[in-house]
């Protein structure tokens, strides 16, 4: 065990060594590292902001689901309305219908009732006429008696 | 081994425990320790080379086996760096992680069979060739001694050289002009322990570890009790070794930061 001159052959090599490890693999180590750690950390707050984004969504599923219910009451209750409306119009319009017609009847009848009578009248003046002359047995001209006829015709 | 010696326990371990050198230039201290160089060299090129491909080819998105294993021993680092050591890691961090993977893997040099090995390097290193670079104290002094020109390099870069100068008078005992000298000498102390204890504790360790197995071996080679006997030894042996190999890289890296975060801290 003497010393010579391996003591600084060694030692120049080792600080060769650590001048290698130092400058070409410690950097490379160090930065794969870090990067990794950040990759981690960003899948990791990736993870809670969908975690976070899920539950929003959730809520606001929730709330639109209750909002679509509200508004389904709303329109089942206008319909219900709206059917009760539109029932009552339709009553409304068919009596309204039923009237005009009905009167349209009457009138008719009314009509047919008259000129009836007109016809029955005048066949009643005829028939009169016709009588008084089988009664005078003579002519009786209805130019002539025209004032007379039409005066009967209205006592009829 | 050299079949042309006679084998004595002594030429045995001595053979085994002789450096591969190479002397540059006069004197005993112009040589180099070839074998420790070179597998030491080895080693840090190829375990850093796998972590830079690894690294190089790293996705930020979900890692493959490879990466996740070199991940783990990174992160292993950084987290033990991040309790002693409060501040920017992006230096102390790959110094702890280059002190530590090297350091490993030069201890685990231990696990290779001794004299497989040795008949392997034999072809090229006749006289001896050191598997383990850990066990040859001028490589854990040079860590040792690295550790200790960052430690007061940082310690002037933070506090500045007057910070520093005014640490290594005024504390731990206190400002006082009569305290200066116990201060100084205790900061000496200090300065000069850290280094010695740093580097000989894993020296001490792995050389300890060598000579255990090569002991082992030898009983081995003296005859069919001696392998009976030293098999399981062995066996048992190296399953502790296993530990102390592991555990000796951990406290030498751990001993780096501590030192190194200290220098960043003032008294």
């Amino acid at each position: 065990m003497n010393i010579n001159l391996t003591l600084i052959a060694q030692a120049l090599a080792f600080a060769l060594f650590i001048w290698f490890s130092a400058k070409f693999i410690w950097p490379y180590f160090t930065r794969k590292i870090e990067e990794r750690q950040k990759t981690i950390a960003d899948g990791l707050a990736a993870g809670e902001q969908g975690r976070r984004d899920l539950e929003a969504a959730g809520k606001r599923a929730h709330e639109e689901l209750a909002k679509a219910r509200e508004r389904v009451g709303e329109i089942i209750g206008s319909a219900e309305k709206r059917d009760v409306q539109m029932l009552e119009e339709a009553k409304a319009a068919a009596r309204a219908e039923a009237e005009r017609i009905l009167a349209a009847a009457k009138a008719d009848i009314d009509q047919q009732v008259a000129r009836a009578r007109e016809s029955l009248r005048e066949q009643v003046a005829a028939l009169a006429v016709s009588g008084a002359e089988k009664i005078l047995r003579r002519e009786v001209n209805p130019e002539t008696h025209a004032e007379l006829l039409g005066r009967l015709k209205k006592e009829i | 081994m050299a079949a042309e010696h006679e084998l004595t326990p002594s030429s045995y371990i001595g053979h085994h425990l002789a450096f591969l050198q190479h002397p540059v230039g006069e004197g005993s201290f112009w040589t180099l320790n070839v074998d420790s160089l070179v597998t030491s060299a080895l080693l840090g090129v190829f375990s850093l080379g796998f972590l830079w491909w690894v690294v190089r080819g790293a996705t930020s998105g979900v890692p493959n086996k490879r990466q996740a294993f070199v991940e783990i021993l990174c992160e292993f680092v950084d987290n033990q760096a991040k309790d002693i050591f409060h501040g920017d890691r992006r230096f102390i961090a790959p110094v702890a992680l280059t002190v530590g993977l090297w350091a490993l893997l030069m201890n685990a040099m231990d696990f290779l069979p001794a004299d497989i090995m040795a008949w392997i390097t034999h072809f090229f290193a006749p006289h001896g060739f050191r598997i383990v670079p850990t066990a040859d104290v001028n490589t854990t002094f040079a860590l040792a001694l690295s550790v200790w020109l960052l430690m007061i390099y940082f310690s002037i870069a933070v506090k500045g050289l007057g910070g520093w100068i005014h640490e290594l008078f005024c504390t731990p005992f206190g400002a006082n002009v009569l305290l200066w000298l116990p201060n100084l000498l205790f900061n000496l102390v200090e300065y000069i322990s850290k280094p010695l204890s740093h580097s000989l504790r894993l020296f001490g360790n792995m050389y300890a570890g060598e000579i255990i197995f090569l002991l082992l071996w030898m009983m081995a080679g003296a005859g069919l009790a001696g392998t009976l006997f030293a098999v399981p030894l062995g066996l048992i042996w190296a399953i502790f070794h296993v530990l102390i190999v592991a555990l000796q890289a951990y406290i030498f890296m751990m001993l780096t930061v501590v030192y190194i975060s200290m220098a960043h801290e003032s008294h």
